[in-house]
């Protein structure tokens, strides 16, 4: 096996010594990766395009592997050929990538700019670098959201009312993982907010959250691509269900569908970058000056001009402005807007770092059943 | 004048220059099958090192497990001696080998995989390592011990004896474990064990794999032959014309074809609504058509169809009419002449279009996600969970050799029952 290893490697070389030391001693050429589709059409917008208009010659391409990056990365690094420069993932997935030696750990306060008040980096993200690796981006949040047509005369105020099928009949699409349904079936079966991992992290109440999801259980439709929810709910399949508050956003703002959005008990959630470990020198200079750039506090504020999540640094939030095209006012639409965030739930990446195999084979077992 | 003898001594032929005749006819042969086999290498080589080597490499990890016999050696060493079932903790020699075997992983930046690769044998260890690796880099060994209460105050997971007993249960360099896990079995204090009910999922789904694809085969097969058999017998030129319709969804995208079957088949959808309209159904009890086994079966079926029409196809367009014909003339009605003289002879083309759609619809993973719901998933979505997602390649594997060994099984089964002499692409 070591010679299809050798062999892979020696062509990465030839490809790398192609490329190398184009523009002094950065490289010219740059393969961001992400999800494709609005939000990475909000980060071409809001980063590539004024990055590129001050830096002549420097050629961005975008592979939208997002989705599979953890395993594409994982493929390219044994087969010693990193094709990849910039990755856009979820931070549960930063930190599998971390673990696995397969990103890059960074300084915040040196990779990153520090805010227009001269606060460093490490302090203007917070606690949002949840990771070594990780260079978070946006909060979004996986939330609800019901047909205000569907609903009867009394539109649902809490996240319970997917499980209460008498008030609220018909179908609800939920994602098909044990991430957050697990927590809200534990929220709506009683357990304080600050103690749904303690009591996840036990057998006993694993089982308790499977009961209560089995009490819907023919009543859920499960979804595995983030644009299930819209088109259940705008076909009417569905009376309410989950996805992210983005998607909601461009259902509601600009489809214009009757859909209303469920704020309670959303789960905030982190999308951010990871440098590949291992990059060649010359392009590792010239992607963490991209970073550098990238992730500032001015760049993340634009973002939210095009897409509705909240920018991850604090000093971003009161530059969120108006949507590029609608022309409406984004923060009360962002995730972290306090008057959307008056109940909101904080998703444990530890726990499921180390829970999401275990408890993810009983979902998979009950969902079989 | 002497000649040649023909026979040598033992009586065997010689050749006209004395040696046996078979051993002449031999290097000829021999000759004739390098220069065949030189001819064929490049793509031989080829084939065997960008598909077969690959494919090897991926089968290989489902036993190996060299990362923590390679990263944590002393530990696994001195770990051997320790009894898992006498209640007690691990010797204070083993925690002082294990922070010196994991001060070297913590400075190669391995001790997290080691984290990972435990993890998915027991939850929490990955927090374990990493959370560790932040402190015990920092230790004297061996001077500042003992070891054993220094780890136990890091963290209480270290003096848990289930977390010392899934090490050295998985400290050998190969492991079956992943097979096991593959089964629904597990590595336990006294060997394998049964997993616990709520976790067993894989024979489920292989089983369910195999009925459904059998199931998707058999559709194929009903829906494709008759429509071969108009293609066969229509005049060629209309025969083409529906011949692209045929091959139309080919050109299609796999995910434009899956989501248009969500559009026909949902609860509001065109079938549905129009059953309504009709009067077939009644409003309040539309039939479930998608997110189950049934919209899988749907969508594959529809999907897969042109792989069982374009064998029969071409194999039907060798049957001479004449047979037909013939049978008829001497007195057979249209079913025996249908059954009895043409339907064997498109046997070889049903036998390719079978092998073909069900190996591909039992590896099919985007489709049964799609529409699928719960219970129309396949083996192979778990196999793609493990490989995107949690990746747990060596289970991936394990489950993928299965698979491999279980398609290989019915081939062989299929070779013996109608004979692989007896498939026919045209």
């Amino acid at each position: 096996m070591t010679f299809t290893r050798t062999l892979l490697a020696t062509s990465a070389l030839v490809a790398v010594g192609g490329t190398a030391f184009a523009d002094g001693h950065m490289a010219s050429d740059m393969t961001l990766v992400s999800w494709g589709g609005a939000y990475q059409n909000s980060q071409q917008k809001a980063y590539v395009e004024p990055y590129i208009a001050m830096n002549e010659g420097v050629t961005a391409v975008w592979d939208e592997s997002s989705a599979e990056a953890v395993a594409k990365l994982r493929a390219m690094n044994e087969a010693g050929n990193i094709t990849w420069d910039l990755v856009d993932v979820v931070a549960a997935d930063a930190i599998r990538l971390c673990d696995e030696g397969l990103a890059m750990e960074i300084n915040p306060d040196e990779d990153l700019a520090d805010a227009p008040d001269g606060t460093k980096a490490s302090v203007d993200f917070g606690d949002l670098i949840v990771s070594d690796c990780f260079i978070p981006q946006i909060v979004y949040s996986t939330t609800m959201g019901y047909r205000t047509d569907l609903v009867g005369d009394t539109a649902p105020t809490s996240v319970c009312a997917v499980f209460d099928t008498e008030a609220y009949p018909g179908k609800r699409s939920l994602e098909k993982r044990p991430i957050n349904n697990m927590e809200w079936a534990l929220i709506c079966d009683g357990v304080a907010k600050d103690d749904v991992y303690s009591v996840l992290e036990t057998a006993e109440g694993q089982e308790r959250a499977l009961a209560k999801l089995d009490t819907i259980k023919d009543d859920v439709i499960w979804w595995s691509a983030g644009a299930d929810t819209p088109q259940l709910l705008a076909d009417g399949e569905v009376v309410m269900g989950s996805t992210y508050n983005g998607r909601f956003f461009s259902l509601i703002e600009e489809q214009k569908q009757p859909v209303a959005m469920l704020w309670d008990a959303q789960v905030f959630d982190l999308d951010g970058w990871i440098i590949p470990a291992g990059l060649p020198a010359d392009r590792l200079a010239r992607v963490k000056d991209f970073v550098k750039f990238a992730t500032d506090t001015q760049r993340l504020a634009d973002q939210s001009k095009y897409i509705s999540y909240g920018p991850a640094r604090l000093s971003s939030a009161p530059l969120v402005g108006k949507h590029a095209d609608l022309g409406i006012d984004m923060a009360p639409h962002m995730p972290t807007d306090p008057a959307n965030a008056t109940n909101t739930f904080l998703y444990n990446y530890e726990f499921w770092a180390d829970y999401r195999d275990d408890i993810d084979a009983k979902f998979q077992a009950w969902l079989a059943k | 004048m002497t000649s040649v003898p023909d026979t040598d001594a033992a009586g065997r032929v010689l050749s006209a220059d004395g040696t046996p005749l078979k051993q002449s006819l031999n290097r000829a042969l021999r000759r004739q099958k390098l220069r065949a086999l030189a001819l064929i290498a490049p793509l031989l080589i080829f084939v065997l090192v960008s598909f077969v080597a690959p494919i090897l490499d991926m089968l290989f990890r489902s036993v190996e497990n060299q990362l923590i016999s390679d990263n944590l050696p002393q530990t696994v060493v001195i770990l051997e001696d320790w009894d898992p079932n006498s209640g007690e903790l691990p010797s204070e020699a083993v925690f002082e080998a294990f922070a010196g075997d994991l001060q070297i992983a913590i400075s190669k930046k391995v001790h997290t995989r080691i984290g990972s690769r435990l993890n998915y044998e027991k939850p929490g260890i990955s927090s374990l390592f990493r959370k560790a690796g932040r402190q015990v880099k920092k230790w004297d060994i061996p001077n500042d011990g003992p070891y054993k209460e220094k780890f136990a105050d890091l963290n209480k997971g270290f003096a848990d004896i289930e977390v010392w007993r899934t090490i050295k249960t998985y400290s050998g360099a190969y492991t079956n474990g992943y097979f096991l896990n593959s089964i629904d079995m597990q590595k336990g204090a006294d060997g394998a064990e049964a997993r616990p009910e709520n976790e067993q999922i894989y024979i489920t789904l292989f089983i369910r794999t195999l009925i459904m694809s059998l199931a998707i085969t058999s559709l194929c097969i009903l829906l494709g032959y008759p429509v071969a058999w108009i293609l066969a017998n229509l005049p060629s030129r209309t025969a083409n014309l529906l011949m692209i319709l045929v091959l139309l969804p080919f050109w299609t995208s796999l995910l434009v074809r899956t989501s248009a079957w969500k559009v026909m088949l949902q609860d509001q959808g065109v079938v549905n609504e129009v059953l309504v309209w009709i009067g077939l159904v009644a409003d309040d009890s539309r039939l479930a058509l998608i997110n189950n086994q049934t919209g899988t079966i749907i969508a594959m079926t529809h999907i897969l169809l042109p792989f069982m029409i374009l064998p029969l196809y071409s194999v039907m367009q060798t049957i001479s009419p004449t047979y037909l014909r013939a049978a008829k003339s001497l007195g057979a009605t249209d079913w025996t002449a249908f059954w009895r003289v043409y339907f064997p002879q498109s046997i070889p083309g049903i036998g390719a279009g079978s092998i073909l759609v069900f190996i591909l619809s039992i590896g099919y993973y985007i489709t049964p996600e799609l529409v699928g719901g719960t219970k129309g998933v396949f083996i192979s979505n778990r196999i793609a969970f493990h490989i995107l997602s949690s990746l747990n390649w060596g289970l991936a594997a394990a489950l993928g050799t299965i698979l491999l060994v279980v398609v290989m099984a019915l081939y062989w089964a299929y070779d013996k029952i109608v004979g692989i002499d007896n498939v026919k692409l045209g």
